[in-house]
């Protein structure tokens, strides 16, 4: 017989890092005390780093830098000032932000935001060109000549 | 020779609210996003960690490609759950099901331990459904 989760000795461990990882989700751009998400989690911080690693493969604070660069891309997208993302994502400074940034993504945060913008703004004038013709076709969109 | 699937759609009864589903509580990424017009509308997901599947979330709507008839049908069965799209995998099904319940997710199968690795099921908000799976 299938063994179900009510046989899993550990859900409990199990939701209170899903708990903290979601607080770090929430809480992304605000100063976040490790030693507070541990104790909030009812773990010692050494115990609490292990098994969010474990469950993660990232620490803590490598998933809150991750959180925080997923978010500078969301912002970026949207055309907002690098020098406003930066510290409306908690980052402590323009330069550590930027260099971060090219690190994990391979360009600047400006380059980023210039191939993004780039993009919608091709997607808003031809979005043909980023939709298969097949499924194009078959919706009839192809008939639309103004894209 | 084939040697990759990097489309693949999915009908969703609508797709704003499936934009919310699939990438608010799923932490999908959006891939393209073009609009043709009004309910014309081009919207394709990624998992995280797979950039080039590009998830259509197709709209069932009256047009070339359903009937007035067949869309009903369409939106009927999907309401229904009766299509099943594939089978998503994750590091740790325990702690991605406990998220995704968090946020609201239905799962018509608790993560349960199967020959295979564990497994659960869950639905979109559509009721299309899925197989969520851990290697063993």
């Amino acid at each position: 017989m299938a063994d179900t989760l009510q046989h899993y000795p550990k859900i409990y461990l199990y939701r209170r890092i899903v708990q903290a990882k979601l607080f770090i989700d929430g809480h992304y751009a605000e100063t976040i005390n490790l030693d507070n998400i541990a104790g909030e989690a009812y773990f010692s911080k050494f115990h609490f780093i292990r098994l969010f690693k474990i469950v993660y493969g990232k620490t803590p604070h490598q998933y809150l830098i991750s959180v925080r660069l997923h978010n500078a891309r969301l912002l970026l997208k949207k055309g907002i000032a690098v020098t406003e993302v930066c510290y409306a994502l908690g980052f402590d400074s323009l330069s550590s932000f930027s260099s971060l940034f090219k690190k994990k993504m391979g360009l600047s945060p400006q380059n980023y935001q210039r191939i993004e913008l780039e993009r919608n703004k091709a997607m808003l004038q031809k979005p043909l060109q980023f939709i298969p013709n097949c499924f194009a076709e078959m919706k009839g969109w192809t008939q639309k000549p103004q894209f | 020779m084939i040697t990759k699937l990097n489309h693949v759609s999915v009908f969703v009864l609508n797709q704003e609210s499936a934009f919310d589903f699939y990438v608010n509580k799923l932490g999908f990424k959006v891939h393209t996003d073009a609009s043709m017009g009004p309910g014309m509308r081009w919207l394709t997901v990624t998992p995280p960690d797979q950039p080039d599947l590009e998830i259509s979330l197709m709209a069932i709507d009256e047009g070339m490609m359903f009937s007035k008839e067949a869309a009903q049908q369409m939106r009927a069965l999907v309401s229904k759950g009766t299509f099943g799209f594939g089978v998503f995998e994750c590091n740790d099904l325990l702690a991605t099901y406990e998220e995704l319940k968090a946020k609201g997710v239905v799962f018509t199968k608790e993560p349960t331990k199967e020959f295979y690795g564990f497994e659960a099921l869950f639905k979109d908000d559509s009721g299309n459904w899925f197989s969520l799976g851990q290697k063993a």
